[in-house]
């Protein structure tokens, strides 16, 4: 299985706090639906940010795709991964001043020099695929929450890329709204992209994820599959933490 | 009831205000007619096709002593527009790079932009304006030097760039009012810089678009409207603060108009023309502003 996701005991402080990230080592094979869960300030959204460079490790090994993304990375390494590596947001960070259309077909047009024509017909293949193509003239604010979300998921799928990553993408969303941006992720999943999700939601953990991985206090307390973490958890800090959740 | 007082209160202040204006004014018009009774020249702008008699160091125009006073003023007010024009963009200039070096990751530029606008705005601009003259400029040799090569010379003659020849007096206002001004500007640009969400910068980052396009096409659209009243407020003061050329010798408008006061005693029709041109620049600019604001909305909402 080829691996798309390789980290080897990576560390992260910010300033002289405690350690975000303690020695966290992690694989992700390509086409596998990885969960992240764990408490609030335990180092998921660190995490999930060093595989597309927002943040920079402190010290470790970490490859994506094949392209070392260690603490003395360049700039060309980080575009590089950023090419291939989609990210989507807990708060959207759609273009507030651009429309949906415009937001979706930046990038092609800017990173990948396609041609305004070709970045459209890419764009509206997108956002038929989210079920929100009537939404394409309009701006991120007169869309729904889960509008918004969808929208941002066909930006960071404009550029073809091989992994995505999601951070809490329902955290900021009505109850009601929550479900039609699960669907999204989940038909991204049937398609056999490799994700990696940080979320609390636990129905969709068992239902689309692979492997679980359960984080505290910076560390990676548990990597297990989803029956197991969420039946029987091997660590007595998963469960304490399940059980508050659930 | 309550609010009946308030604004009772309120009536009074402002009956207070209005009759300390008008008294102010009476005492001001007093003098005025008082003065005129008293040197009894009265009102008149005939004077203004004189020949002027004295000799001008900057012109843009041709001009020599036998021109009227209107050229003369007229040559005032295109010295002052050159000042304020070539400032203004200098310190536009100067302003984004070290408001952006202030927000920016390398922390040796952030530093340096920062002790600049730190110092600058301690010291007052008249000062700053003397530094340039008799220490920046007067200090040089007359043969100066090239630090460019042949693009660029600096001598006590002021700056010779690429043979176009630069006066002391025109380069040290200009270099104050740029590095004064461009550090107010530098401060507004990163206020507004930073007033846009730190998840703008991730979003784009995250697309792999270029930090520089990412700051021209995403950042600066959104900072825009925290930015540019701030600015023509700047370009205003800049305006302004164009009238301290007078301190180092440089002829513009406020300084020709001081020279025509002198010597026609004319003072209050001299004072009256140099408002009301005076003013010419703040509706330039104001209107220049408005529309760049316009274009900046036009292009945001399209
Ligand atoms: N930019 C930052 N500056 C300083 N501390 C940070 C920063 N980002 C995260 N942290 C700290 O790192 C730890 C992990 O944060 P985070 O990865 O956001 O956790 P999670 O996403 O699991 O809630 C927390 O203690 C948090 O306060
Ligand atoms: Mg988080």
């Amino acid at each position: 299985m080829k691996s798309a996701i390789e980290a080897k005991r990576i560390t992260k402080t910010f300033g002289h706090g405690n350690m975000a990230l303690d020695n966290v080592s992690l694989d992700v094979t390509s086409g596998e639906i990885l969960v992240i869960m764990g408490p609030s300030g335990s180092g998921k959204s660190t995490l999930i940010r060093t595989f597309n460079g927002l943040e920079s490790i402190d010290s470790g090994k970490l490859e994506i795709l094949g392209i070392p993304l260690d603490s003395d990375k360049n700039q060309q390494q980080v575009s590089l991964i950023r090419r291939q590596v989609g990210m989507v947001f807990q708060q959207f960070n759609l273009f507030p001043h651009l429309s949906i259309l415009e937001n979706i077909t930046l990038a092609p047009i800017q990173v990948q020099g396609c041609s305004a024509a070709e970045a459209e017909t890419k764009a509206f293949e997108l956002l038929i695929q989210m079920g929100i193509e009537d939404q394409a003239r309009k701006h991120p604010n007169q869309l729904s929450g889960g509008q918004q979300q969808r929208a941002a998921i066909a930006r960071a799928l404009a550029l073809n890329p091989k992994i995505m990553l999601f951070d809490e993408p329902t955290s900021a969303l009505d109850p009601e709204k929550v479900k039609e941006v699960l669907d999204a992720i989940k038909s991204l999943a049937n398609k056999g992209m490799t994700m990696v999700v940080v979320t609390h939601e636990i129905g969709f953990a068992r239902e689309v994820s692979d492997r679980v991985v359960f984080m505290d206090e910076g560390k990676v307390i548990e990597i297990s599959s989803p029956n197991t973490f969420f039946i029987d958890a091997k660590e007595e800090r998963s469960r304490r933490f399940l059980n508050q959740v659930m | 009831m309550k609010l009946r007082i308030h604004s009772n209160k309120r009536l009074l202040i402002q009956l207070l205000v209005l009759l300390t204006i008008i008294s102010f004014l009476g005492v001001v018009l007093n003098n005025l007619v008082i003065n005129l009774i008293r040197t009894g020249m009265g009102i008149s702008f005939n004077w203004l096709i004189h020949p002027t008699g004295f000799e001008l160091s900057e012109h843009a125009i041709e001009y020599s002593p036998s021109d009227n006073y209107v050229k003369v003023l007229l040559i005032g007010w295109l010295n002052s527009l050159k000042v304020i024009i070539v400032s203004l963009v200098f310190a536009t200039i100067l302003g984004l790079i070290a408001g952006s070096a202030r927000i920016g990751k390398n922390i040796f530029l952030s530093q340096v932009s920062s002790a600049y606008v730190a110092i600058v705005r301690q010291i007052p601009l008249l000062l700053q304006l003397f530094f340039w003259y008799f220490i920046g400029f007067l200090n040089l040799s007359e043969s100066g030097f090239a630090p460019l090569g042949s693009i660029i010379e600096l001598s006590n003659q002021g700056i010779n760039l690429l043979g176009v020849k630069l006066s002391a007096e025109f380069s040290a206002v200009v270099l104050g009012l740029t590095i004064f001004t461009g550090a107010s500007i530098a401060e507004i640009i990163r206020g507004g810089l930073k007033s846009v969400s730190k998840g703008q910068w991730e979003a784009f980052r995250s697309l792999g678009i270029q930090e520089s396009i990412g700051l021209r096409v995403i950042i600066i659209p959104q900072a825009l409207p925290a930015i540019l009243p701030a600015l023509t407020s700047q370009y205003l003061n800049l305006a302004k603060n164009s009238t301290l050329a007078i301190a180092v010798g440089y002829a513009d408008l406020y300084a020709v108009s001081d020279t025509v006061i002198t010597q026609t005693g004319r003072a209050i029709e001299g004072f009256t023309l140099l408002l009301l041109i005076f003013l010419s620049f703040n509706l330039i600019i104001s209107i220049f502003m408005g529309m760049v604001n316009k274009l900046a909305i036009d292009k945001n909402i399209k």
